[in-house]
């Protein structure tokens, strides 16, 4: 037994090249991802927990931070209801121009952050198309959260629809036809059946999503004003403040926060997919 | 009842994404003609746009040789071989994705800046040979911080398509007595040259657009400027004719960004074909 299991281990060596690309991945991680994230490490531990903690319960830090995460768990929910809609009609639907549709999803992907910026500025400010249309009912979109809010569903729609048309495109039709033959309603049927066997995959949409919101630069910056007393300031916009101004402790400080923040989301979104995996591999 | 429910979800999507993400595209291309063609070109060539220009292209050529380099060699360690540690390396190549631009741009600061450790040797380095080497608020530190924000695409594009094909065919080629270089040829890169072309385009396609991470470091329009910043620099300028610039600048990002897309069909498109033949 263990004979065969040591000569299982050897097989996996067959093929050449261990040491080259082991050799050039870590090299380049190091050189390009670990080394300057550690520089960001080394350099705010030397700030006394005193200091850091000053720095960061500033008053226009603590708002930043409550902006951009309120803002990003609302776009995240959002996103999350279309996003669902969307996966649902590409992968469950034939129809004319699906390809196309198909193909627009990722558009968020390739277009540059800051001309989706520019361009959601102009289109929600009180001359452009969208804001005179909201600003009918009331509603100030530009250099307000509600105007952040739709820049960051913009930037996140495709973490979601791309999290779940995999998911769905493996679900067995089945199981709602005979949640339909035994009498459920509709809602019934996705609330029962759907839902539960999409969830894990909505959460990682979910998960993305919002971690993306959270530290989003570029599409933001032009439609929410930075204004402090409104509270449309963004945590990335206020780093960059603080590095305008060289204020170099006050940038690490927020940025180690922000870290430990997104690395707690892909956390758990790995949990969530670990789970799942080993829920569908049980079945 | 069935057919009637489809239509509205098809209507919801469709609604959904003309105001999400078609109008701002058409916004773009009508906001970049509102002063004639005669000033689109005009903008267009304008010498900081132009300098922008040929910074931009730098860096994304830069980018795309190092992630291809980079997402071979990892995307063939990861799928290829089993080792301690696999899950945490393929989690540590995905950081670029999860966390801020404007923070990645910090890293290099606080690396090569003034108050970064790598910052004083260069400093010495450049007095003692004499040259100038600059990093940071300087073309190399944009390359720097477009390879950072790019850095996983290639890889996450090839790996997937590597697991699903497994490694028999290579096995049994290196058995048979093949070398990695002709294994690699022969075998595996017919597998992956649609998802190596699509990685490569994602990757060409951010690092043009990237600007956050880039914004921390470079400050010198005209010079050490890529195209987003210029549009940045010209939509705050605030002048109305300037705006227009902004706009100009950026329908060309547009007209890439759509090529991006169209691409991505077409590769998925013939990845599914291949898969289909074999």
């Amino acid at each position: 037994m263990t004979k065969q299991l040591d000569r299982a281990g050897k097989s996996q060596r067959v093929i050449p090249g261990f040491g080259l690309s082991m050799g050039i991945t870590l090299f380049m991680l190091s050189a390009i991802i670990l080394i300057p994230l550690a520089s960001v490490l080394v350099y705010s531990f030397q700030l006394s927990p005193r200091d850091f903690l000053e720095l960061i319960t500033k008053t226009n830090v603590v708002n930043a931070f409550k902006t951009s995460l309120l803002c990003s768990l609302i776009a995240a929910f959002v996103n999350s209801v279309f996003g669902l809609i969307l996966a649902w009609v590409l992968v469950r639907y034939e129809f004319p121009g699906k390809r196309i549709m198909d193909g627009i999803i990722e558009l968020p992907f390739a277009l540059p952050t800051a001309v989706a910026g520019i361009t959601l500025s102009k289109l929600y400010s009180d001359t452009g198309v969208m804001g005179r249309f909201l600003g009918q009912f009331g509603i100030k979109a530009a250099y307000t959260k509600v105007g952040l809010t739709i820049a960051l569903i913009f930037i996140g729609i495709p973490f979601v629809v791309r999290s779940i048309q995999p998911v769905l495109e493996t679900l067995d039709p089945r199981y709602e036809e005979a949640a339909a033959i035994l009498g459920a309603g509709k809602f019934h049927t996705f609330r029962k059946v759907i839902l539960p066997e999409l969830g894990p995959a909505l959460l990682t949409g979910f998960g993305l999503a919002f971690a993306r919101g959270v530290g989003e630069y570029g599409s933001v910056i032009y439609i929410s004003g930075n204004n402090a007393r409104n509270q449309t300031q963004v945590v990335s916009y206020v780093i960059m403040q603080k590095l305008n101004y060289v204020d170099y402790p006050g940038a690490t400080a927020i940025a180690l926060v922000m870290l430990f923040l997104s690395f707690l989301v892909l956390l758990l979104v790995n949990m969530v997919q670990v789970h799942q995996a080993k829920r569908t591999s049980c079945l | 009842m069935k057919i009637k429910s489809k239509w509205i979800l098809i209507g919801i999507s469709g609604v959904f994404l003309f105001f999400m993400l078609v109008l701002p595209l058409i916004s773009v291309i009508i906001n970049s003609l509102k002063e004639g063609i005669g000033f689109y070109f005009h903008s267009l060539a304008s010498p900081t746009v132009k300098s922008a220009f040929g910074v931009t292209v730098l860096a994304a050529v830069i980018a795309v040789v190092v992630n291809t380099i980079f997402g071979i060699a990892a995307a063939w360690l990861i799928t290829r071989f089993s080792f301690k540690g696999k899950q945490i390396l393929s989690a540590v190549i995905d950081i670029p994705f999860s966390i801020s631009p404007v923070i990645a741009g910090l890293a290099f600061l606080m690396t090569f800046g003034r108050m970064g450790w790598a910052g004083g040797l260069i400093a010495r380095l450049n007095e003692a040979l004499g040259t100038n080497i600059q990093i940071v608020f300087a073309v190399p530190g944009v390359v720097l911080a477009t390879v950072f924000v790019t850095f996983p695409f290639v890889s996450r594009e090839i790996i997937p398509v590597l697991l699903s094909i497994g490694k028999e065919e290579e096995e049994a080629a290196a058995l048979m007595g093949a070398d990695g270089f002709t294994i690699f040829r022969k075998i595996t890169f017919p597998h992956i040259r649609w998802a190596l072309l699509y990685g490569v385009i994602l990757c060409t396609a951010r690092a043009l657009g990237e600007f956050g991470a880039v914004h921390a470091l470079s400050k010198t329009r005209g010079e050490t400027f890529t195209l987003p910043l210029e549009i940045d620099a010209l939509y705050l300028s605030n002048s109305s004719e300037s705006i227009t610039s902004a706009f100009a600048v950026s329908s060309i990002l547009v007209l890439m960004a759509v090529a991006v897309l169209i691409i991505r069909n077409i590769a998925e498109h013939q990845a599914k074909k291949n898969e289909e033949n074999h």
